[in-house]
């Protein structure tokens, strides 16, 4: 039932289900899976673990051996209403199906997920499914909200092949626990992700960015901090080349911010204005971190408050070179190849985003918890996937 | 409302269960007399009462963890309350349980305007957050309309929301971290005041779980500045499928406004006869908020108005000064009052899909008919979530009884229409028994595995969220 040549809508009665067996040399090398129920099935009947790819884009975490579950011909965008502001795609859904969907509507996905395939020197097509699995968002997060804030349902089969639902597909939903955010940036440790649910947003009339150069890293996030901290509703704050602050939304809203705002930044600097068109690709080279892609070393992806990145900084080895984001909350650093720059010296976490497999495998790619924590997540894993089969070792 | 019959073993000890906790909280932090526990005996779901076993207040993180750790020792259901405010009996007690006020858990802990975040205990109010920091002219924007009241643990328990939700989330998108003590006593941390905690988004997990993971004693919340300012203006129309047109128009448009509030003809002739905010003579009345300086309020508000010109207006009322623009909102906040004086009432809480605006409201209506009770539509139409308000006689024996199930019928009818039993107040007691219309029981095994890990004794307030029968097993199994 898994061939690609029955790969239709309908999908086959439970009860023609094929023995594990025939389905296992079926699988061995071109099965395609196209809809839920195959999906099902073939975690139901896997053997061993299994590494769930759907774009193949964002090979990041611990490596994981195991067959490979490719979800990428899970296609289609099921639902869009662009007056209630949501959309629902099942999980292979290119990126850019999506985005192409919402800007005919002139909307988009606010939190403006970062494309990994520059800085991972990935090819393949990003899937929604994969945005999702690994909570992907962009500098946009600091004033709308990661991935996981923009997830109203969730769709998923868990390690034993059970189809389960979560949310739904509207902006307020409070019934029951929210399984949606735990699996929103599970990396398919508790499920695979089949079918997500998206509120979307209106795409602004038109931007601004403000540039000011020559700052140090405590004096930009000084700078990016006034800015967040001001009415003007600032949507990007980062700091790479020079620092830079984004307003967004009718012309002359923005036009009048940009004034008030400069005005703010005086103080830090001169400041640069590009209006609309100007700024170019610029958001997305800070997104998608374009400026370290092409540095040899480890790509670490550090959050922690604004006001610490400074001394975040400075302990990072000799030769780092970084990018600031989210005003300085999120540190992108290309350290060299191998080092570990944990224990951090401040609060919050760490990824190790790119690195060599050696030292994927020698360095924890995501923050170890304490013990309690550990103790719920092994919990939660072990009843999502008693078997142990969805991406085992992945997140740790 | 059926709820488990109290354990005879955990009634019998209570004097045990009482002189325990008096070893490890103060006095005056554990209420025990007949009398004194009444004062706990409900939450703002009036309509079902059970005096607690006892009540604790502790102070402080250690005395939540020393309280939980010896009822947990001793097999005592634990029924956390924040303020009490919960309409849908999300801190009804058992006769077996212990109810944990989180009152005295409110301190301003700290507060950062540079990283925009606040850190305060779980029972400071709502209000009382922005109040901590508007000097600075900051704000915290989940805004329930019980602000005044309710605390910051109840708000994590059911990730309220509030009428800026629209533009500003809800309190799960606003909550960075949490101190949480675990039923077995353990004290974890999640989060803090960086953004996008580390692992398993465990935070996104808590928020919403309505008390029945662990108790959160402290929480980190995000702060934001201040808007300029805010102007409302007020849209009337005579027909309730044409006002739902035009807020699908609005938000399509790009506008995004920080409210959208609706209200039907029995709310506008209520309220107006109870505060006299002087709204039009209409079936359907939008307020909408816009945020801003004084020019882009202007700019944006052009905007809106032209949409709802196009939508044969009976009236739009634009605010000329702060004066006018309470008076807009005067009515609309005074709507469940103004309800509650001339009837008792149910308030549901289903959201929909903005889309099916125009057919559940017209279901709604023929429900009342058939049913012979009021109903009064009051909401967030931005974002769908509906407020109908079913009138119905307390003193009228099966009057409440007729009103439950005229409720279940339209919350099931909001299911039915793509959307779900409730969008901000939370599940509690009320639409327990109602999650199997929404969810498989795959989908309830599913959450119910997360308490498992949580608290595999399901001592905290066990007898919430999931139908009794599909939570029996396992309430049975733990004792």
């Amino acid at each position: 039932m898994l061939r690609a040549e029955q790969g239709d809508a309908v999908p086959p009665p439970r009860k023609a289900r094929r023995p594990p067996e025939v389905f296992l040399t079926q699988r061995s090398d071109k099965m395609t899976l196209t809809t839920e129920h195959d999906v099902a099935e073939a975690v139901k009947h896997a053997t061993g673990a299994l590494r769930i790819k759907g774009g193949g884009t964002r090979d990041i975490g611990a490596l994981v051996t195991g067959e490979t579950l490719d979800v990428s011909g899970l296609r289609g965008i099921s639902l869009y209403e662009p007056g209630a502001l949501t959309l629902v795609a099942q999980a292979g859904t290119p990126v850019a199906e999506i985005e192409a969907a919402l800007e005919a509507e002139n909307q988009r996905l606010a939190f403006e997920p970062m494309d990994h395939r520059v800085l991972l020197g990935t090819d393949g097509t990003p899937t929604i499914g994969g945005v999702v699995a690994a909570n992907v968002s962009g500098p946009r997060r600091i004033a709308v909200g990661a991935c996981r804030d923009h997830m109203l349902g969730v769709r998923f089969v868990d390690g034993a092949g059970t189809i389960i639902k979560n949310g739904g597909r509207v902006m307020k939903n409070v019934t029951g626990y929210d399984l949606v955010k735990l699996l929103t940036g599970s990396y398919g440790t508790l499920g695979v992700l089949t079918e997500v649910s998206l509120k979307v947003l209106p795409r602004p009339e038109t931007g601004a960015t403000l540039v000011v150069h020559g700052l140090d890293v405590a004096a930009a996030v000084s700078a990016m901090s006034a800015a967040l901290g001001s009415p003007f509703e600032v949507t990007g704050a980062a700091h790479a080349d020079a620092t830079y602050i984004r307003i967004e939304g009718f012309a002359a809203s923005v036009s009048y911010r940009t004034k008030e705002l400069s005005q703010l930044l005086t103080k830090f600097g001169e400041v640069e204005v590009l209006e609309g068109e100007a700024a170019g690709t610029l958001w997305d080279d800070l997104k998608n971190v374009t400026g370290l892609a092409s540095l040899s070393g480890d790509i670490w992806r550090i959050s922690v408050q604004p006001s610490a990145a400074p001394d975040m900084i400075a302990a990072l080895p000799e030769g780092a070179n970084v990018q600031l984001d989210w005003g300085g909350g999120l540190i992108w650093a290309c350290v060299p190849e191998g080092s570990d720059i944990r224990p951090l010296p401040v609060a919050g976490h760490a990824t190790l985003v790119r690195a060599s497999e050696p030292t994927r495998r020698a360095v924890p790619v995501f923050e170890p918890q304490d013990q309690v924590l550990t103790t719920l997540t092994r919990g939660l894993r072990a009843r999502f996937d008693p078997r142990g089969i969805l991406n085992p070792g992945l997140m740790g | 409302m059926d709820m488990p019959a109290p354990s005879p073993a955990v009634l019998a000890r209570k004097a045990q269960i009482v002189e325990r906790l008096q070893g490890v909280l103060p006095a005056t932090a554990v209420i025990h007399s007949e009398s004194e526990v009444r004062a706990y005996e409900c939450d703002a779901l009036t309509a079902y009462k059970c005096p607690p076993l006892c009540a604790v207040l502790p102070s402080t993180t250690e005395e939540v963890a020393a309280a939980l750790k010896i009822c947990h020792d001793m097999g005592v259901p634990v029924v956390p309350r924040g303020s009490g405010t919960s309409l849908a009996g999300g801190a009804l007690p058992t006769a077996d349980c212990v109810i944990l006020g989180t009152a005295r858990l409110n301190a301003v802990i700290e507060t950062n305007y540079e990283d925009r975040y606040i850190r305060v205990g779980s029972g400071r109010t709502n209000l009382s957050v922005t109040g901590a920091v508007e000097a600075m002219d900051f704000f915290y924007a989940p805004d329930p309309s019980s602000q005044l009241a309710c605390a910051i643990a109840g708000n994590i328990a059911m990730n309220s929301g509030g009428a800026h939700c629209l533009k500003y989330g809800v309190t799960t998108n606003n909550l960075l971290g949490v101190k949480m003590v675990l039923m077995d006593g353990t004290v974890t941390e999640i989060g803090g005041a960086h953004l996008d905690a580390a692992g398993l988004d465990l935070l996104g997990l808590i928020c919403g779980s309505e008390g029945q993971l662990g108790v959160v004693t402290e929480a980190t919340l995000r702060i934001l500045r201040k808007p300029e300012g805010a102007r409302p203006v007020l849209m009337a129309f005579n027909d309730n499928e044409v006002a739902g047109a035009c807020v699908a128009d609005i938000i399509k448009a790009g506008v995004l406004p920080v409210a959208i509030e609706f209200m039907d003809r029995l709310c506008i002739e209520t309220t107006e006869n109870y505060a006299q905010a002087g709204y039009p003579d209409s079936e359907a009345l939008l307020i909408v908020e816009v945020e801003g300086s004084d020019a882009e309020i202007d700019e944006q508000l052009a905007l809106i108005l032209d949409i709802a010109r196009r939508h044969d207006p009976v009236e739009l009322r634009e605010a000329k000064d702060a004066d006018e623009a309470a008076r807009i909102w005067l009515g609309r906040k005074s709507a469940f009052g103004a309800i509650g004086q001339i009837s008792d009432y149910m308030c549901l809480d289903g959201t929909i899909p903005v889309s099916s605006l125009p057919m559940v409201l017209r279901r709604i209506g023929e429900l009342s008919e058939e049913y012979g009770l009021k109903v009064g539509n009051v909401f967030h139409a931005g974002d769908g979530n509906m407020h109908p308000l079913i009138c119905y006689d307390a003193n009228k024996p099966g009057d409440l009884e007729l009103c439950e199930a005229m409720g279940a019928e339209i919350l099931k009818l909001c299911v039915d229409a793509g959307g779900c039993l409730t969008g901000e107040h939370g599940v509690g007691i009320e639409k327990r028994d109602l999650m199997t219309h929404q969810f498989a029981p795959q989908d309830l095994e599913a959450q119910m595995a997360v308490k498992d890990v949580f608290d595999p004794l399901w001592l905290l307030n066990p007898a919430k969220v999931f139908p009794l029968d599909h939570s029996e097993p396992r309430r049975i199994a733990a004792e």
